[in-house]
């Protein structure tokens, strides 16, 4: 074997939170009262649209959550030695997009680099020039060759993309009966298409300040979002499930001590109570440096500590939800039924107050979401969010900010980092929208009735 | 009322010795004092006498919670807990790494970020209430549609992106506003118009929708269709039934934030290089100056607690139904 | 006599979907009284938001047309209407709690009336406000102009309801189910009013109901509804002697009554379709028993015999076909409930024996939350219960007999007294939990949505270890669906996909579980329409009588009371009043209480009665009068009421007690 699969601390939990999210599906499978919302969801198209859009996203950072390390070449001790360069999947299926690095900006589409420097012409005069780029359009001999290439490729890709688009849709066409949904399948598959035919031979988002290619950087934020706006929740949910719930049913005492702990997290204010957890989360590690083997590793503890962190200040809010609740269903006629019969208060819990609390989790955890992917940006901006060697969309922001002063402006990292957190945390809304619609227990009850 | 209000005050106490406990823990158990002389001395100057004199300095030369060496009241007392805690309970933060009061700090700081805050949440207030009646005016049609739609897309965009993209537009563009900066008086208005602004654009999509949900629950209630079957006008309905009622939820919603208006905006303070409290946070977090850190986080809290007791008070301002006992 | 408003045809329907009112027609003169009455969901209210143009969302008005006076009021511009609306038309509805906007004074909202349609503001507005409120019976109306809602009682707020209606001096009152959230010493008072204020203004009136005794006592003529179509409409007294189409003699036959007691009720088997379903035929074909093919392939035609109009088959053919075969059976004057029963009342054991049951709720106040007092909501009340009897618990909302309930079965904890189940006192023992078992009110509540039915029943089972293991319980659960007459493979199924009444018998069924020899039935009838509330009687009826079970029978229904319980107990502000056999304390109430609470109910017979009429409302059992709790409010008060609380006396027969000055302590 030429690779060791790595597996990192946050792989491990998308892992677990993956076996969860099958196990739940197939709990709700077999309940047809679980699955009735779930197809008022599969039934709006808005939602499939996004869930489409989302499932996009989540391929990529599925692909970019498999870590591997690659042997180097054989040294002489036949000891087998991995680089200390923890790749992904995904890195290797975009192998040009992370290969292709130039020296410093370049705008999309450019031959060319963003700064001058000095050249050897022919005549090995020495001139100051914007030199072409290594990779980006290298296959041109031409500068006016470009307009034409780039069409043509684009068109070509987008129809092949479009061709596969349509097959796939055909295939689907029991699953995705809206007309919506199959025209976004194929325009995703013809977007796909031209994007891979011109990103092996331009950078179709341009370069950042290092010459890294933009739209790989971009595609590979799309992980680090997602971890957070999922990961977060393994934290908050047992936290807030657990002691809301026992606080409305127990009350008195229970109920006193769980109010005293979220009061006290909730009144310190979010970010500094973040801010104070990350920064001494930093020390912790920076002075620990013998616990990583590589510099993957660290960055990627970080970002599970963060996600620990934002859970363990952010579970408040849907304790007290959960918490009012579960008051409002403790005197439902249906527990005193079960009080009635001596039911131990664990049953009670579980069977009777839990499943129907469960609306509300799955609202507040879809709604947290978009909210966690936008506080990671906010966060790194400030100085106490991810790892500044982990890509992501707050370090892009941060790193291509500061470059809003030059002149001509490089505006395309901080564009594509926007568009790219646009649409994942837009999709993300939308779906959360149908799925708050659809779990509304108003919606349940004139269903119910009919 | 009295004894309601005395009953909260007096509530709040645990919480804040929580809240001191809370982060004593993380500064000084989790990174013990030793750490913090390290990491601020730089890895070449550490020896063990610059760390005890490091801490020596800033009164960090003493247990934590228990002190066994001295009489019966140093116990408690002579410790770096009480000595760092009890303070602030009257208001004295002691001085920040560079030696500058920080209750001297906060004085100064307040004024620049209120005035960017207040004006954004009044102004916010108001322009979100009132999309969000149009949208209820509407509602069921398509402005109606388009406006959620709109609500929906502005609260998909990050904040950092109004601010960015505020501050290129309006600035560098089109030359309206500095870019950024800050001057009292008169001046501060050219400084803090695009801050406001942009505060209140980035807010819509959020609030608004928030607003809508909630006038529409009142528009459903019993009371509404009494008041349509009096022959009131649709409008009329709206204005003095329904606002009457939705305010109830909206400003209690709103309240709470009141008195946290003085902490200012960590974001745009720091865009904008405004001189106020959130800009001072930013940087004491960059600087990772504890003592400025700890006393954000305990003016934080104070203030919130504040605004929770405001809150219950401004129920009974709007909603006769409430008597606070 | 002059028609005021004229319905013809009305039709509307859903959105793009089924009609919820289905060619409605009606005409009311002015003056008079027109009763719609049906079951829920038959589209009476629907019919009534019609007419006012203010309909829900997703319901529109379909066609059809209406006239009110000489104008058409679906051909009116939105303007035009809102004059109309609260000027010449106003509405009352069910819930006066919640129709009312809770942050204006009810004053402002009269005014509001008063400034639109009749051009009053400032001075001249709030004296007629005042003049409003005085008028409705509203004492003090000068202070109560200012108050708001949440400081007035139910039955005030009904009365600022319909002053408010008033205040446009409305040609057409419309009232919708104005007294079903009420009680019933309340509803008299409220209807009484309407009666009044008809008879002073000559203003007509749709009332909008589902009692027929309010209906008896109320309407001039009456339009019977059924699944969005007027089925019959008759004057009052046509209606009430000969009822023509099955569905309503169905309904004179479901009610419960004293002279049914000895007798299972006339139920109409199935449950009324939902609102907005569309059905091939007669809409009452599936649940009739004298339909024929014709009746579910085709539906029946308007038909007028006698003046008396019908929607129905059987009288298409001749005028004079009057069919007699179901009318309301004569009931047959029967032997004392429940004295047919095989057991001899001698060899009874005491299934449930309560001393001196005390539940105070502490009230709490101040810095410290200290307890400055005491909520009484039970307060010393002693009953006992044989086995296969069933003992009424009566009172209005607020009397303390639902805490009682819940007290028994360990759900509150009692302050004092004692608690004793088939002789052994009542404690932690969980066995003992199976002896008693409670059926609850709402049967949308009361059973969790996330659960099959075989779980529900399973639970109590299992907690009480009934049954040796899971194969067991299931042959169990089998029987008790047959015995609640429910398919056994619904047990596979969730409570949504029950009807109100089928989720009844589940509950009944889960209480049955685990073998009690006492249900509390906590009234388990008031949510169901009266054609389920009959089924769910019968089958209560027929279990008792199978399983020698007791039941302690929570309701404010008197007419429930007197077909189905054997005693009767009369609750007033947490103490039992007045006690003893069902048909005694019925024919010959002794406590002034119990003779004001049955004057209050509407009698379908319309006989002739003497109304008691009570003043005021029931007092908060946090501050309960002192003496007597119901002196303030008793019309044969005497000096010693205010002073003492009577102690329980003998009234007459043996085992008739009443707590009553009126009647001293007979000194042997």
């Amino acid at each position: 074997m030429n690779f060791l699969p790595v597996i990192l601390w946050s792989d491990a939990l998308v892992f677990l939170l993956l076996a969860v999210i099958v196990a739940v599906a197939v709990h709700v499978r077999e309940r047809p009262h679980l699955r009735l919302p779930w197809q008022r969801v599969a039934r709006s198209s808005v939602a499939m649209v996004s869930m489409l859009v989302l499932s996009c996203f989540l391929v990529i950072g599925l692909l970019d959550t498999l870590h591997y390390r690659v042997a180097l070449p054989q040294t002489d001790a036949g000891e087998k030695v991995y680089s200390p360069e923890v790749l992904s999947v995904f890195d290797k299926l975009v192998e040009p997009l992370r290969a292709h690095t130039e020296k410093t900006y370049s705008a999309p589409f450019a031959l060319h680099l963003y700064a001058k420097e000095s050249l050897e012409d022919a005549q090995s005069h020495v001139v100051r020039d914007y030199p072409r780029l290594r990779y980006g359009g290298a296959h041109l001999a031409d500068v006016s060759q470009r307009t034409a290439d780039v069409a043509k490729r684009a068109a070509a890709g987008t129809f092949a993309g479009a061709l596969v688009g349509l097959l796939l849709a055909w295939s689907l066409r029991r699953h995705l009966k809206q007309r919506a949904v199959q025209v976004t399948l194929v325009a995703l598959a013809a977007l796909c298409g031209a994007l891979v035919n011109l990103a092996t031979v331009y950078h179709v988002l341009g370069t950042d300040k290092v010459g890294q290619d933009v739209l790989y950087l971009s595609l590979k934020s799309i992980r680090t979002g997602l971890v957070i706006g999922t990961l977060t929740t393994l934290v908050t949910l047992p936290l807030a499930l657990f002691l809301g719930v026992a606080a409305g049913y127990f009350r008195g005492w229970v109920d006193d001590v769980i109010q005293y702990v979220y009061t006290v997290l909730s009144s310190i204010p979010s970010v500094l109570l973040i801010a104070a957890a990350v920064l001494i989360m930093q020390v912790t590690i920076d002075t620990h440096p013998e616990w990583f083997e590589t510099s993957a590793a660290r960055a990627d503890l970080r970002l599970v500590a963060l996600c620990l962190i934002l859970g363990l200040t952010s579970w408040t809010g849907l304790c007290r939800l959960l918490r009012g609740e579960t008051l409002k269903l403790r005197e439902m006629e249906y527990i005193q039924a079960a009080q009635a019969f001596g039911v131990s208060s664990m049953r009670i819990l579980s069977r009777h107050i839990m499943p129907n609390v469960m609306h509300i989790i799955l609202i507040a955890l879809v709604m947290d979401f978009s909210a966690l992917v936008l506080a990671e940006a906010v966060l790194s901006y400030v100085g106490v969010g991810v790892d500044p060697s982990m890509i992501s969309f707050g370090t892009m922001i941060n790193a291509a900010r500061l470059e809003m002063g030059r002149e001509p402006v490089v505006w395309w990292a901080l564009a594509s980092a926007f568009v790219f957190m646009l649409v994942l945390v837009l999709a993300a809304n939308l779906f959360a929208d149908a799925v708050r619609d659809a779990f509304d227990p108003r919606m349940n009850r004139t269903e119910g009735a009919a | 009322m009295i004894a309601y209000l005395v009953r909260r005050i007096l509530y709040a106490i645990p919480i804040l010795i929580g809240v001191n406990l809370l982060t004593f823990a993380l500064f000084f158990v989790v990174n013990t004092p030793d750490d913090m002389a390290r990491m601020q001395l730089g890895i070449k100057r550490v020896t063990p006498e610059a760390i005890d004199r490091w801490k020596q300095q800033r009164g960090y030369d003493k247990p934590l919670f228990l002190n066994t060496g001295t009489g019966s009241a140093g116990t408690f007392t002579d410790t770096i807990f009480w000595q760092k805690s009890a303070s602030m309970f009257v208001f004295d933060f002691g001085y920040s790494d560079d030696g500058r009061s920080i209750s001297r700090e906060i004085a100064t700081r307040m004024g620049p970020s209120l005035a960017i805050a207040l004006p954004t949440f009044l102004i916010g207030l108001v322009v979100y209430v009132s999309f969000a009646l149009l949208m209820t005016l509407f509602r069921a049609t398509a402005l109606d549609l388009a406006g959620v739609a709109l609500c929906v897309l502005l609260m998909s965009i990050s904040g950092l992106f109004y601010i960015i993209g505020g501050q290129f537009l309006v600035s560098k563009l089109w030359h309206l506003v500095p870019i950024s900066g800050y001057a009292g008086g008169a001046d501060s208005l050219k400084f803090v118009v695009l801050p406001i602004l942009i505060g209140v654009v980035g807010g819509i999509g959020s609030s608004s929708r928030w607003y809508r949900t909630i006038f529409l629950d009142e528009i459903g209630k019993d009371y509404v269709r009494t008041a349509r079957a009096k022959g009131l006008s649709e409008l009329r309905v709206l204005f003095t039934h329904v606002l009457k009622n939705a305010l109830i939820p909206i400003l209690t919603g709103v309240v709470v934030v009141i008195p946290l208006l003085f902490m200012g905006s960590l974001l745009t303070e720091s865009f904008f290089g405004i001189p106020g409290l959130g800009s001072y946070t930013i940087d004491a977090i960059n600087a990772q100056d504890f003592s400025v850190v700890r006393a954000m986080v305990f003016l934080g809290s104070v203030l919130y607690i504040a605004g929770l007791i405001l809150t219950d008070v401004s129920y009974t301002v709007v909603d006769p139904r409430v008597r606070l006992r | 006599m002059k028609k005021l408003l004229k319905v013809d045809g009305l039709l509307t329907r859903l959105q793009g979907g089924a009609p919820i009112v289905d060619g409605v027609s009606f005409d009311i003169a002015g003056g008079e009284t027109f009763a719609l009455l049906g079951e829920s969901g038959c589209g009476k209210s629907m019919t009534a938001l019609s007419l006012m143009r203010l309909l829900p969302d997703g319901v529109v008005h379909a066609g059809g047309e209406a006239r009110l006076g000489e104008v058409a009021l679906f051909g009116l511009p939105e303007r035009e209407m809102r004059d109309v609306r609260g000027g010449r038309m106003a509405m009352i509805f069910q819930e006066p709690g919640l129709s009312l906007n809770p942050v204006m004074t009810v004053g402002a909202q009269i005014a509001e009336v008063l400034a639109l349609h009749k051009g009053m503001r400032e001075e001249a507005a709030l004296s007629r406000c005042v003049g409003l409120l005085a008028q409705v019976g509203i004492p003090d109306a000068a202070r109560r102009v200012q108050e708001y809602p949440f400081q007035m009682s139910g039955g005030m707020k009904q009365r600022v309801m319909i002053a408010m209606a008033l205040a446009g001096e409305p040609e057409l009152l419309i009232a919708d189910e104005p007294t079903t959230a009420l009680d019933v010493t309340i509803q008299a008072q409220v209807l009484q009013l309407l009666r009044e204020t008809q008879e002073k203004s000559g203003m007509a009136m749709l009332l909008i109901t589902h009692d027929l005794g309010v209906v008896a006592e109320n309407a001039h003529r009456v339009g019977v509804m059924y699944a969005g179509q007027i089925v019959e409409q008759a004057t009052r007294e046509r209606l009430f002697a000969a009822p023509l189409h099955p569905y309503t003699q169905k309904l004179f036959a479901a009610l419960p009554d004293a002279r049914r007691s000895g007798q299972p009720l006339s139920a109409i088997p199935g449950s009324v379709p939902p609102l907005g379903s569309s059905v091939q035929g007669c809409r009452f074909a599936p649940r009739c028993d004298r339909a024929w093919a014709l009746c579910h392939t085709q539906s029946p035609a308007w038909k007028v015999v006698d003046g008396q109009g019908v929607r129905c088959h059987l009288y298409a053919g001749s005028e004079s076909r009057v069919p007699g075969t179901d009318s309301p059976s004569p009931p047959s004057p029967l032997p004392q409930a429940g004295e047919g029963n095989t057991v001899p009342g001698t060899l009874r054991s005491t299934l449930l024996q309560v001393e001196d049951l005390k539940v105070h709720f502490p009230i709490r106040k101040g810095i410290l939350q200290r307890v400055v007092g005491q909520v009484k909501a039970v307060d010393a009340v002693s009953l006992s219960i044989p086995q296969g009897r069933t003992l009424a618990l009566v009172g209005e909302s607020g009397c303390g007999k639902t805490t009682l309930g819940k007290a028994l079965l360990g759900l509150h904890p009692p302050t004092a007294g004692s608690v004793c189940v088939e002789g052994e006192p009542r404690g932690g023992d969980d066995r003992r939990r199976g002896s008693m078992q409670m059926v609850f009110q709402d049967p949308y509540a009361s059973l969790n949505p996330k659960m099959r039915v075989a779980e529900i029943l399973e639970e109590g089972m299992a907690a009480l270890h009934i049954g040796d293991d899971s194969a067991a319980r299931q042959a169990q659960i089998d029987g008790l669906l047959d015995k609640v007459g429910l398919a056994r493979d619904s047990k596979w199924r969730y409570p949504h996909e029950f009807s109100g009444g089928q989720r009844q018998r589940i509950a009944i069924a889960r209480a049955l579980a685990v073998s009690p020899g006492l249900l509390i039935c906590d009234e388990p009838t008031s949510a169901l329409d009266v054609s389920v509330q009959a089924q769910i009687l019968n089958l209560l009826k027929s279990l008792q009588e199978e399983m020698g079970l007791g039941y302690l029978f929570i309701t404010h229904n008197l007419a429930v009371v007197e077909y189905l319980a054997h005693e009767v107990c009369v609750m007033y502000l947490g103490r039992i009043v007045e006690r003893g056999p069902t048909a005694e304390v019925m024919r010959a109430p002794k406590h002034p209480y119990t003779q004001a609470l049955l004057s209050a109910v509407p009698r379908i017979d319309g006989a002739g009665r003497e109304y008691v009429r009570l003043q005021g409302e029931l007092p908060s059992p946090a501050d309960p009068p002192a003496g007597c709790h119901f002196a303030p409010r008793c019309p044969q008060v005497m000096p010693v009421c205010a002073r003492r609380f009577p102690p329980m006396t003998s009234a007459g027969s043996t085992s008739h007690d009443v707590c009553c000055h009126l009647y001293p302590v007979v000194p042997n």
